[in-house]
């Protein structure tokens, strides 16, 4: 079963000279249209060419409460290169379901494709972009030099917190409230000193009888 | 073919009614369904593999090892077909083909560890191309899994950016369930791969439990139909379209609308580009074909996608190979976009008309609602007069090297209608895609949104099983590849000579990573950094080694006969053709150019 060899046939080896390409006008010979797309892929007039403008939306998503569900959704959002501000993630009061809150901060196509592939993942049941008009709160613990009690004490009050923990040393006081809220309150406790800052990230619900999930699995 | 009692740990085996002394192992008997239905459940493994007998699966490719060694030995009692394979990488893609060819989910085994972390190039190619496999993958025991135990690897983590879903089986009782699951959630809605990763623990527990048939999730449920009202909007600007291209992608073959698609185009009379993997969705040798559009795809079916005014593209997600720049894709058209996944809709390129749901369903549903057929006579003139302008055709002087064109089209003339062609990734690939006249869905079998070389051969082994056990055991399969391609994966013959598999392996040898040297010869100044092999194995003599039949071909005289001899051999073939490592592939769009513009030799680059 020995099969036919001839001479290796060597002679074009690297000798490229003689690419021939297939026969048709040139593309300078080709007619081109004149328009254009956005790196969105939508249509644009070329003359007036704008690329929509980022905002920062406020994602909920209502998912089955199994391990691995935070990965997967944190892990969509890294691979994708969608911009997180914050993600929070926390039961709800039935205990088969969780809820993940995500603040993202994208063009429009950004949103929308966060969105849908967010509600892709098998475990999430019902994505839903918040209204303006949703509650939102966040807190933070913020430790300062101890250097002034009394002063700390009246700032907080200021922000409608609470001095949480107090040694000679240092002090550290809960502020809970809207994300500007707590900008603020971090601006002002600069002037004390901070030693040391957490956050939770946006936790949201839509306001007044209006769901927050779309729809609940029917079970 | 004697009868053998359920091997359980405490069997005795002077209880069993065959354990005669001397009596020869079993490998692959075929048992009725009553004996099926006769076997209990025993441990989690067995309801593992009844799951899989429950959803009709016939095959399954894998490689053996320890963690998965509980659902080989219940294999062991079941009418699957187990191909063994040479590599776990090998054993995904042969499930991938079988796959597609069948228009099932593919099963492939692994073990833990490098098992596992073997078939994700598989399970990669499979998620990026919505190919429907399901992965079954040993691990160690759950009280050791985060002990970095012997050949552990944390298969979920790995496998979740590459996988449709993937699921930690943490119970003998509903492992069973998990794989039904996996398994219907594979082939569903936009199919995909998923995995499930079988603690050995799991496997060998005690559980009785008979899984049910293959079920989806409950949160799993795919829009099949569009919305009517948004129907009603797109067919009024299909019949108002002056330009229309119908754009079929792999999701036409994958929904198996192909039908009812060429049915709508032929009907409304307009012209058709597919995509790569959608080749064989509309028959190539028809009128309203324009072939597929794309980096490398036909002149006149990047100028029909140019000059278009309206892009009806179904089960199609816009790749940029397909693209080339967004911002010069199609920039005169409105956007139709039918598809069952509504995050591909507006994700690269804006659909004006958004349809989601089933292909087949919702090109029934647009027809319904067509009231008349677009006015689109100059149209297809001009898209005929593009097909003239642009032709696929090559020289081929017979004083240079055979040209690989030649050979794919040797092949074509030589085989039926229905022959099955799959390929790994370059070259070879394109020309394999150009030189072919495709009329048939799944006859095509490649890797396109991964691109991944060594895809041909374990492809052609599964495509090969897969149409034996269709009944098809006189159609042909062949597997176009290049040499560099061929070193990927070529310990997979073994396989096909194992197993008798009649293929026809046509590497189309040009000594060089071909892919990669017209790259640097058009964008590197020629320098070939790593691209030549300047030595490179004699494939004839490789094959006759591995038990396989041999051919060498260096000149056109010898081809036609190469070809008759190898399709008649009743087994694996391989043909190394020595082709012109000069030639190139065009037409070609440079990365991120207007398709327009695409370059019909180097120096239009």
């Amino acid at each position: 079963m020995s099969s036919e060899h001839t001479p290796e046939n060597q002679a074009s080896r690297a000798e490229d000279t003689h690419r021939r390409g297939l026969k048709g006008p040139s593309p300078e010979e080709r007619p081109h249209p004149e328009g254009r797309r956005n790196s969105q892929g939508i249509r644009i007039d070329p003359e007036v060419e704008a690329e929509p403008e980022v905002r920062e939306a406020v994602l909920s998503a209502l998912v089955l409460n199994e391990p691995g569900v935070l990965a997967r959704a944190s892990g969509l959002f890294a691979r994708r290169q969608f911009n997180i501000e914050s993600l929070t993630v926390g039961t709800t009061q039935n205990e088969e379901y969780s809820r993940i809150t995500l603040v993202v901060k994208e063009p429009e196509p950004g949103i929308e494709q966060a969105k849908k592939q967010l509600e892709k993942l098998v475990p999430v049941i019902s994505v839903t972009e918040l209204t303006e008009d949703a509650v939102r709160r966040e807190l933070a613990l913020i430790k300062v030099d101890g250097d002034h009690p009394d002063q700390i004490a009246a700032v907080a009050d200021m922000y409608d917190g609470t001095v949480v923990d107090a040694s000679a040393e240092a002090i550290t006081v809960e502020v809970t409230g809207t994300n500007k809220t707590i900008e603020n309150a971090l601006d002002t406790f600069e002037r004390f000193g901070v030693r040391e800052i957490v956050r939770t990230g946006t936790a949201a619900l839509e306001a007044g009888a209006n769901a927050t999930a779309k729809h609940w699995p029917d079970d | 073919m004697s009868e053998r009692a359920t091997p359980t740990p405490e069997a005795d085996d002077s209880t069993s009614e065959s354990a005669e002394a001397g009596e020869q192992p079993r490998t692959d008997e075929q048992r009725t369904e009553a004996e099926v239905e006769e076997r209990p459940v025993t441990t989690g493994a067995s309801s593992v593999v009844r799951a899989l007998e429950n959803a009709g699966v016939e095959a399954a490719f894998g490689v053996q090892g320890g963690a998965i060694m509980p659902v080989y030995d219940a294999l062991y009692d079941s009418s699957i077909r187990h191909v063994m394979m040479a590599h776990e990488q090998g054993a995904s893609h042969a499930a991938d083909a079988y796959g597609v060819v069948k228009g099932e989910p593919g099963v492939c085994l692994a073990t833990s560890g490098p098992g596992a972390t073997n078939l994700v190039t598989g399970l990669a190619d499979a998620n990026m191309d919505s190919d429907a496999v399901l992965a079954l993958t040993g691990q160690v025991p759950s009280d050791m899994v985060g002990s970095d135990a012997f050949q552990e690897t944390d298969t979920i983590g790995v496998t979740s950016p590459v996988t449709k879903h993937n699921y930690f089986a943490g119970d003998a009782d509903t492992v069973g369930d998990t794989v039904g699951e996996a398994f219907a959630l594979a082939g569903m809605g936009r199919p995909g791969p998923t995995l499930v990763d079988l603690p050995k623990d799991i496997t060998q527990a005690e559980t009785g439990r008979d899984p049910g048939p293959a079920r989806p999730p409950k949160t799993y449920n795919p829009q099949m139909e569009a919305d009517t009202q948004d129907v009603k909007v797109a067919a009024r600007a299909i019949e108002n379209a002056e330009k229309p291209v119908l754009l079929f992608g792999g999701g036409v073959i994958k929904a198996n609308a192909t039908e009812t698609a060429r049915k709508f185009a032929i009907d409304h009379g307009i012209p058709v580009v597919t995509t790569m993997p959608g080749i064989g969705s509309f028959p190539e040798d028809h009128d309203l074909c324009l072939s597929w559009a794309g980096m490398h795809g036909t002149g006149y079916a990047n100028m029909a996608i140019t000059h278009t005014d309206l892009l009806i593209a179904v089960g199609t997600r816009f790749d940029d190979r397909l693209t080339g720049g967004v911002d010069t894709f199609a920039p005169e058209a409105e956007v139709v976009h039918i598809d069952i996944d509504p995050a591909e809709i507006s994700k690269n390129v804006h659909a004006d008309y958004p349809l989601v749901g089933d292909a087949g369903r919702v090109i029934d549903q647009v027809d319904a609602r067509m009231e008349h057929s677009p006015d689109a006579r100059e149209w297809r003139e001009q898209c005929i007069q593009w097909k003239e302008e642009y032709p696929m055709d090559y020289a081929a002087p017979s004083d240079e090297p055979v040209k690989p064109q030649f050979v794919v089209e040797a092949f074509d003339e030589a085989t039926p209608d229905d022959t099955i062609v799959t390929t790994g990734v370059g070259q070879h690939q394109m020309w394999a895609s150009q030189y072919w006249t495709y009329r048939e869905p799944r006859t095509w079998v490649s890797s396109h949104g991964l691109g991944t070389m060594g895809y041909g051969l374990p492809a052609a082994i599964g495509a090969r099983l897969a149409a034996d056990q269709m009944g098809d055991e006189d159609r042909t399969v062949i597997c176009f590849d290049g040499d560099g391609s061929f070193l990927m994966t070529m310990q997979e013959l073994s396989v096909a000579v194992r197993e008798n598999m009649d293929i026809t392996v046509a590497v189309l040898n040009n000594e060089y990573i071909g892919m990669v040297r017209q790259w640097q010869d058009a964008f590197y100044e020629g320098r070939r950094m790593a691209a030549e092999y300047n030595w490179c194995p004699e494939f004839d003599r490789l094959a006759e080694a591995f038990g396989a039949r041999g051919w060498r071909v260096d000149d056109y005289d010898q081809v036609a006969e190469a070809i008759e001899e190898a399709l008649a051999y009743d087994g694996p073939s391989v043909i190394d053709f020595h082709i012109d490592p000069a030639e190139n592939v065009y037409p070609m769009v440079a990365s991120g150019a207007p398709n327009g513009l695409f370059a019909l030799s180097e120096d239009q680059l």
